[in-house]
């Protein structure tokens, strides 16, 4: 059952790429059968300058970007983000859920030369659980009760509680214990020179150069434990304005857009669409992980009840808006996974655009009189209210705007408020100062979603904004976490994607599609639903076709 | 001379005190704060512990008088703090990282502005009307009303993706570490030449209308009169006895943008992708990294109060007069006629050239200060 969703998710990614472009898997077809030859550069744009490269303290894609060149996990996702071993050799899991076993790689070695070993292991476990580290991902690592370490190349793990996120957790980069131990005893991992231009890790790329704010050079690590990557070379420039970035492409500057976002989407339809442009890069388009709604503050009497919402739903045109938002280049969502993913349930209720329903659905939640402007009324108040988005996000405010026009349609008057991230954050979402806001979440692989729809997560800090309530929901959650088998998690997420459907807390829009270009000198580009960078270390350019020759 | 320069100095302190505290209670003011920000990231999930640890690690859990006490204390000792960003780094160190580069930039548009500006301004003067004082006010008045991000956009897809003749962004090639020396500078220089075209031909109109302006009217005093009338070459007249004189409106504007030398143009960094102070402060603005743009306001304040100063100073090194007017200061103090001859205070005389400047705005020919920097 699994193997065939995960197969079925991997046909629509491929269909998906194939319709778009069929030069790029050409040229993959050749990629893979070509024998790989080591050597040239590699140029990435960054979009912002990095926080730091110990990926373990940073929660800025930027610093994601590069870090993750720089260090290894013990396991990593393949191309359908299974999970395969990355540091670790092979693993072994109680069929209860709570005891994992790691078997380490012999013979790997730190950037430096030191020994790579279990030590490490247990000491990144330390670093993340102590209090006075500056993290974000505590939390898998605090449900672990013992962490126990036999032998130099054996991690045994044990969970309090059966932990669904466990194997997936241990994704989370490595750190060298023999540099960083002293930084983190005195909670100022931060200022380690290791987070700034001397990191050490164990990845196929070594720093070898910084110029703040400018670039980053990476050379590729000749002691690799898989073997050195083909790139020698790779150079992150840091470039804030996507306008500079597409000229940049145009002139050759860079071998691709940013890998995780790419092009926008007037770029990739319109503006791209030329000989020159599709001789030299290859565009590619893949589901990403994001996913753009318009969620309801719950806590508003307007909203509360769930024919209203449900109302909206139907009142929004969703095709229109994404062809009039990203010009088609995304996909319908109907709930909070991506269509294709395992964990994705096809079969909820939808909503297709239908607004006489959505009048009728109204009426009957007592919203039957119009007032003068023509604008829904009940109990002498008419039926009004502010839609929330942040500032700098073009594709939110268009959504706002058609969002606004629909709604008018069907009796209900929207304002929009564009207002900038940090007050949006602070003085609306925080205090649950809202009516409605657009925004959107990125997903992980894994479909543990407790932080957002959980009863419990509530409060100020926590990110079940739109105060969603639903006892079965929680218990969903609670047994979706604690249980590793997927067959069982697939029901309980099943369900739970049901329950939304109906409720709709959320009109889940839409999950955008990734357009990024890579330099058609490149081979070994395989996109699938893990990205597009998750092989980059396989990547090369034939001996013939190379840029960037001296070294 | 000196005295005044010690006693200005030392009027500065508490100035540069007040400025701070306003600031600082105006930036903790502005909704938002640094560790909501450090959350938004969705797959992060922040325990309010760990956010708690964050806010005691900034001190952002004192009241604000204390936070202020506390930032104010370090920096007498010169100590600008830790940036709030996730790299913790020293905020000095962060801006030296930044500031050269801007420094350079700014200082070289500044004598490419002045360098054409001034004689733009002399020759549609002293040839009012004529075909060059037409074509250069259309010129500037165009430079001036281009936005410089489009501007820059079409350059560069002129001459970098069209022609191929100049880098497109970044201040260096990617592969300059492998480069000869002679060939890394040129192509650090090449680096910079299509920034500072956008800034200079948006920056021209400024200074030369200004120059232009003040040259009309020195023109028509009676000393330039005389001096033509004692037979000297007009050469001699505009360009010593005119030209010093028209410049002085001019270098009260010099002095008062010289603060702008620190503060990047966020438009211009942000396209050409030139990491300056603009780029680091608006960063900083959006994360409300509140000891990095302290840390800004304190040296862009500073040197407000610096070229202040020393835009009196040069008033002295132009006009002779204030020099004198300084001397005779300190006679007439001895003759016992303190009260008339401290109105030839150098303070006075820049009044009165500033208010010279402003009455000077006619129509057609209408002075504009130092074009503001888009931020």
């Amino acid at each position: 059952m699994t193997r065939a969703l995960a197969l079925a998710a991997l046909l629509l990614a491929c269909s998906a790429c194939t319709r778009d472009v069929d030069s790029a898997t050409e040229a993959n077809a050749r990629g893979s059968t070509g024998h790989p030859v080591d050597g040239d550069t590699f140029i990435r744009p960054l979009i912002g300058n990095i926080s730091g490269l110990i990926p373990n303290i940073t929660s800025d894609a930027n610093s994601h970007e590069v870090g993750g060149l720089l260090y290894n996990g013990l396991v990593t996702f393949d191309r359908d983000q299974r999970p395969i071993g990355d540091l670790a050799e092979s693993w072994q899991q109680s069929g209860d859920c709570r005891q994992l076993t790691f078997k380490l790689r012999h013979g790997v070695q730190w950037h430096d030369g030191h020994p790579f070993t279990a030590d490490d292991v247990a000491f990144t476990y330390r670093t993340m659980i102590d209090p006075k580290t500056p993290t974000a991902y505590k939390d898998d690592f605090e449900a672990i009760e013992r962490l126990e370490t036999p032998d130099p190349y054996t991690v045994r793990i044990t969970y309090a509680q059966p932990h669904a996120r466990s194997l997936m957790s241990w994704g989370m980069e490595i750190l060298p214990r023999h540099l960083l131990e002293p930084w983190v005893r005195k909670g100022k991992l931060r200022e380690a020179p290791q987070n700034w231009n001397q990191p050490v890790g164990t990845g196929p790329y070594k720093l070898s150069q910084m110029w703040p704010g400018e670039k980053l050079v990476l050379v590729a690590n000749t002691d690799y434990f898989e073997g050195p990557p083909h790139l020698s070379r790779v150079v992150f420039r840091v470039i804030p304005s996507q306008a500079t970035v597409f000229l940049e492409l145009k002139a050759k500057g860079l071998d691709s857009a940013p890998l995780s976002g790419g092009l926008t989407a007037l770029q990739y339809a319109r503006q791209t669409d030329y000989p020159a442009f599709r001789k030299d890069y290859h565009k590619y388009r893949y589901p990403s992980n994001s996913y753009t709604y318009l969620g309801f503050n719950l806590k508003n009497p307007l909203f509360a009840d769930r024919r209203v919402r449900q109302a909206i739903a139907l009142a929004i045109d969703k095709k229109a808006l994404i062809e009039g938002v990203v010009l088609g280049l995304a996909r319908e969502a109907t709930g909070p996974y991506k269509p294709g993913s395992w964990q994705y349930n096809a079969s909820v209720t939808t909503y297709p655009f239908d607004q006489a329903r959505a009048r009728a659905l109204l009426a009957e939640a007592g919203w039957k009189e119009t007032n003068a402007d023509g604008v829904l009324v009940r109990d002498g108040k008419p039926f009004a209210f502010e839609l929330l988005t942040n500032q700098g996000n073009d594709e939110r405010k268009k959504i706002a705007e058609i969002v606004q026009a629909s709604l008018r349609e069907v009796g209900i008057a929207v304002e929009i408020r564009v207002i900038e991230w940090a007050s949006l954050l602070k003085e609306y979402i925080k205090k649950r100062h809202f009516d409605a806001d657009i925004l959107g979440w990125n997903i992980a692989p894994d479909p543990d979603q407790f932080p957002i729809w959980h009863s419990s997560r509530m409060g100020p800090d926590d990110l079940n904004t739109v105060s969603y309530a639903n006892p079965e929901v929680d218990a969903l959650l609670e047994r979706g976490r604690q249980t590793c088998v997927q067959a069982e998690r697939k029901r309980y997420y099943d369900r739970f994607q049901e329950i939304l459907a109906e409720d709709q807390p959320y009109v889940f829009l839409y999950f955008r599609d990734a357009l990024p270009v890579v330099s058609s000198r490149v081979r070994g580009v395989l996109p699938g639903s893990a990205g597009i960078d998750y092989n980059f270390h396989d990547w090369w350019v034939p001996r013939s076709e190379q840029r960037y020759t001296s070294e | 001379m000196l005295l005044y320069t010690v006693r200005r100095l030392l009027l500065a302190a508490p100035l540069l005190i007040g400025i701070t505290f306003v600031a600082f209670v105006v930036i903790h003011l502005a909704p938002g704060d640094p560790t909501a920000l450090q959350q938004s990231d969705p797959e992060g999930r922040w325990s309010s512990q760990t956010i708690k640890m964050l806010n005691e690690m900034y001190g952002l859990d004192q009241p604000l008088p204390v936070q202020y006490w506390r930032w104010l204390t370090r920096l007498v000792r010169l100590d600008f703090g830790r940036s709030f960003s996730q790299d913790g780094r020293p905020v000095l160190q962060k801006i030296r990282e930044r500031l050269p580069i801007t420094l350079l930039l700014n200082l070289i548009e500044m004598i490419i502005i002045l360098a054409l500006a001034i004689p733009i301004g002399v020759l549609s003067a002293t040839r009012q009307y004529s075909v060059f004082d037409k074509i250069t006010t259309v010129f500037v008045f165009a430079g001036f009303a281009t936005p410089d991000f489009w501007l820059a956009q079409l350059v560069m897809l002129l001459f970098s993706v069209g022609l191929g003749w100049l880098p497109l962004s970044g201040l260096r090639d990617v592969n300059a570490e492998y480069f000869s020396y002679w060939r890394q500078q040129w192509d650090f220089a090449s680096h910079l030449i299509l920034p500072i075209g956008v800034v200079v031909f948006g920056g021209l109109a400024g200074f030369s209308r200004y120059m232009r302006q003040s040259m009309l009217e020195v023109v028509r005093q009676d000393y330039v009169q005389s001096a033509r009338a004692k037979g000297l070459a007009e050469k001699v007249v505009i360009g010593k006895h005119a030209l010093r004189n028209a410049l002085m409106p001019v270098v009260t504007i010099l002095g008062l943008s010289l603060p702008g030398l620190v503060g990047g143009s966020v438009i211009i960094e942000w396209i050409f992708a030139i990491p300056g102070m603009g780029q680091l402060m608006v960063q900083a603005a959006f994360e409300r990294d509140y000891p990095v743009l302290m840390g800004n306001l304190v040296i862009v304040a500073t040197l407000t109060l610096l070229a202040n100063l020393a835009s009196d100073i040069a008033y002295g090194v132009v006009d002779p007069r204030i020099r004198l007017g300084g001397r005779r200061m300190r006679r007439g103090g001895c003759e016992g006629l303190p009260g008339r001859v401290r109105q030839e205070s150098p303070r006075r005389d820049r009044r009165v050239h500033r208010a010279r400047a402003r009455r000077h705005r006619r129509a057609g020919a209408r002075a504009r200060p130092w074009k503001p920097r888009s931020s």
